[in-house]
């Protein structure tokens, strides 16, 4: 039985320990070919492909030339939930593999750390509820009461408070992280998913997949300020660091609408072009800021691409080719690298953000979703 | 009606609660849906008492959730055709209670009958049940919108993932109704147009016997395997078969060894119970919680519809059929209903573009159009009759 449950993943995947850059380049070709993927001119600018072009023998000097120019990073540890693998992979960021998979509650999907990075929450859509996991010894410890099917969550800036959105009953919980107890809940929209807090922590987003709003609440009164409509099947609501924006991805749609928080009106939408793909298969979904908010880049789902905005002007610098059916972002707090968590090639691209390249992938468990980075 | 009482209740309660913009805005649609018969081969398959109309209801639920964000309320009235019923007559008095739009389950006769008769009408159809390819080519009509997918979409889809199997030779079987010609004279088309093979074609004539007896089994376990004996070498088995004559006889029963297709088998459908990718466990959930069933595909074509309403309605800021019209034939229309991709229409006929799914009942198989099968404009318009081919003249 074991076996054939992985055949999945090795048919697509090199294992761990053989993985590097060449192979991978290498199966990532070979898949997109077999898949009938549209066309060579699609990814003809990203280094894969290129390679690919110039005939295997030159791929692994070029690859591993990439490899050798990066400088070496600090040692960060990175969390990827797999939603299949009812697991969640260890990635250490300066070996580039993963060290470790726990066993995790059932359909992981958001997580993230607590301010002191000692405490892991991991929404465990299937089980109902958000577990605990003590990063030191990576045992769960403990549950968070979210409502049904806790799908996304954020932390309050002071640490104090993480808001859920719960998909199966239309309701943000609000939860004490301490007392581990829930301190509110906000009827939104239909099938509530993207979570995003404002710097000052005084406004909490939630984006509500059916109903295609944003919805913006008083962390204070707990009260909804204002509803804006963006395009369909909002996934993902995220700040610019200086608060003057927030992002809005819409996963059918194809957009991202910017929206002025004090006004709260849609100031513009993001699309996406790429030669090759129609525009049903380009689906925004993460989305994540360099800290100085001038960059922000924007996982395209099943494009299995990332691009890179300006945040100036909107405009997209690059399309960066990842693994398959990308979901969520997160740099490492050196901002050398952004980790992408690709669901159906069951693995984390590695982008180094200095030459906008894609390093490597490494294989995670199945289905990997959320992904997050200790700062410490 | 009383389900959709209760939901109006519920709704009233929570604009109480919630601040919502000054004047709500109304939105009233009819579903005008027809008694679908009970002669299934499944005990599975039969229709419910609220077959359709539950979908609609679920529809108008999601609708109000928004509305509560928008200040808009929105309705809907049913209306049950017992057999003999004028359809144009209920429709006309669905528009005269103020109906905006109608969903309209009917077959193809009717659903003609009907658009013709509110030609001068304010309103909107919404076509959730006829799959019948000549309401979107030769009979295409000016006021209606096709949710249901045609019998050429659902024929490419299945002919697509074969193609994709490299099973190529087909041996089909048809019903001896119109309908099941007309399912065949799909299959047909789509073998010449992604190149399979259809080696032996067959017809299994319906006597009008019942399908229910206490021993069924026994006699179907004989009769289907000399029905298939002696067919030239073949791939994949395709039963037409949309009157439920034979076509569930078919599979574990043939004389060689084959799988079966089409309406029985691996089918093609716009939604099946069993589907749960791309968040649609969240809508099955809602479905089961409130109707204690699941949600078949006519059920899953009228929430698109009542979602469809709700969309143009919150998007236009009204309810007038002619401004809700405008903006689903808009280029800015597109709807998420839970099949991987947005959904929008195809202006050249009013038909709703969508992937379509393979099932075996239990499971989604596979979804189409299949990767490879490429499109200039969208491959969703791989699926049937595409726009050079239209003999549609709207009017």
């Amino acid at each position: 039985m074991k076996m054939i449950r992985n055949l999945g993943a090795r048919l697509l995947l090199p294992r761990a320990g053989e993985g590097g850059p060449t192979k991978w380049g290498r199966m990532r070709a070979r898949s997109e070919q077999r898949c009938g993927s549209p066309s060579s001119v699609a990814h003809s600018h990203d280094t894969f492909s290129r390679e690919r072009e110039k005939g295997r023998a030159l791929v692994r000097p070029l690859a591993l030339f990439v490899l050798f120019l990066a400088t070496p990073a600090q040692a960060f540890t990175a969390y990827v939930s797999n939603e299949k693998g009812n697991s969640v992979t260890v990635i250490d960021t300066d070996k580039l593999e993963a060290i470790k998979t726990i066993k995790v509650g059932r359909r992981p999907r958001g997580i993230e750390l607590s301010k002191d990075n000692s405490e892991l929450y991991i929404c465990a859509g299937d089980d109902d509820t958000i577990q605990v996991l003590d990063t030191k010894t990576l045992k769960i410890t403990g549950n968070l009461p979210s409502g049904p099917d806790p799908e996304l969550m954020i932390l309050s800036p002071d640490g104090k408070t993480v808001y859920v959105s719960n998909e199966n009953d239309n309701l943000v919980t609000m939860i004490d992280t301490k007392t581990k107890r829930q301190v509110g809940d906000v009827p939104v929209g239909v099938e509530p998913e993207g979570m995003a807090i404002s710097p000052d922590g005084r406004i909490l987003v939630n984006t509500s997949e059916t109903t295609n709003m944003a919805h913006l609440i008083d962390t204070q009164t707990k009260q909804i300020l204002a509803n804006v409509l963006v395009d369909a099947r909002p996934r993902f609501a995220a700040f610019k660091p200086d608060a003057s924006e927030l992002w809005v991805s819409s996963e059918i749609g194809g957009t991202v609408a910017v929206i002025d928080p004090q006004t709260h009106a849609v100031t513009q939408k993001i699309r996406f072009e790429i030669p090759g793909l129609t525009k049903e298969a380009i689906q925004p979904i993460g989305i994540s800021f360099t800290r100085d908010g001038k960059r922000a880049f924007v996982a395209l789902g099943p494009a299995n691409r990332v691009a890179v905005i300006d945040t100036q002007t909107k405009k997209i610098e690059k399309y960066l080719l990842v693994g398959q059916r990308v979901w969520h972002l997160a740099f490492t707090p050196d901002e050398k690298y952004l980790l992408t968590a690709n669901g159906v090639s069951n693995d984390v691209s590695i982008i180094d953000l200095a030459s906008l390249k894609v390093l490597k992938s490494i294989p995670v468990g199945a289905f990997p979703w959320g992904i997050v980075v200790a700062t410490k | 009606m009383m389900k959709s009482c209760v939901i109006g209740a519920s709704v009233a309660v929570l604009l109480a609660i919630l601040p919502a913009a000054a004047e709500p805005l109304r939105v009233k649609f009819g579903v005008l849906r027809q008694q679908h018969s009970s002669e299934t081969l499944s005990i599975l398959d039969l229709p419910a008492e609220d077959d359709a109309i539950a979908g609609a209801l679920i529809g108008v639920a999601d609708d109000n959730t928004t509305g509560r964000f928008t200040g808009q309320s929105y309705e809907a009235i049913d209306r049950k055709l017992a057999p003999g019923d004028d359809a144009a007559a209920a429709a006309q008095k669905l528009v005269d209670e103020g109906a905006v739009a109608i969903v309209a389950d009917l077959s193809a006769d009717d659903l003609l009958h009907v658009a013709d008769a509110l030609k001068q009408r304010d309103t909107l159809l919404f076509n959730i049940s006829a799959p019948d390819d000549r309401l979107r080519e030769q009979d295409c009509r000016v006021n209606v919108i096709h949710v249901a997918p045609t019998r050429s979409m659902l024929a490419d889809a299945l002919t697509q993932y074969l193609v994709w199997k490299q099973w190529r030779r087909w041996f089909v079987i048809k019903g001896s109704h119109p309908e099941d010609e007309r399912f065949a004279e799909a299959i047909r088309a789509s073998a010449k147009k992604f190149g399979a093979k259809i080696v032996d074609e067959r017809i299994y004539v319906d006597t009008e016997g019942g399908r229910r007896s206490d021993s069924g089994s026994v006699q179907t376990q004989r009769l289907i395997p000399p029905l298939t004996q002696g067919a030239p070498a073949y791939d994949v088995l395709i039963a037409a078969d949309e009157s439920e004559v034979f076509g569930n006889y078919l599979p574990y029963r043939t004389w060689d060894p084959r799988p079966v297709a089409g309406s029985a088998g691996l089918f093609p459908t716009s939604w099946d119970a069993s589907h749960e990718q791309w968040g649609a466990t969240q809508l099955q959930n809602r479905f089961r919680k409130e109707f204690r069933r699941s949600m078949n595909a006519r059920d899953h074509q009228a929430w698109v519809a009542a979602r469809m309403i709700g969309e143009a309605a919150t998007r236009s800021g009204s309810a007038d059929p002619k401004a809700l019209s405008a903006y689903l034939l808009g280029p800015d229309f597109s709807i998420a209903a839970f099949k991987g991709v947005r959904l929008s229409v195809r202006p050249w006929n009013r038909q709703l573009r969508q992937p379509i799914l393979l099932s075996d009942g239990r499971m989604t198989v596979s979804v189409s159009p299949q990767e490879g099968f490429l499109h200039q404009t969208s491959e969703l318009d791989t699926l049937g009759v595409d726009k050079p081919e239209t003999k549609c003249r709207l009017q």
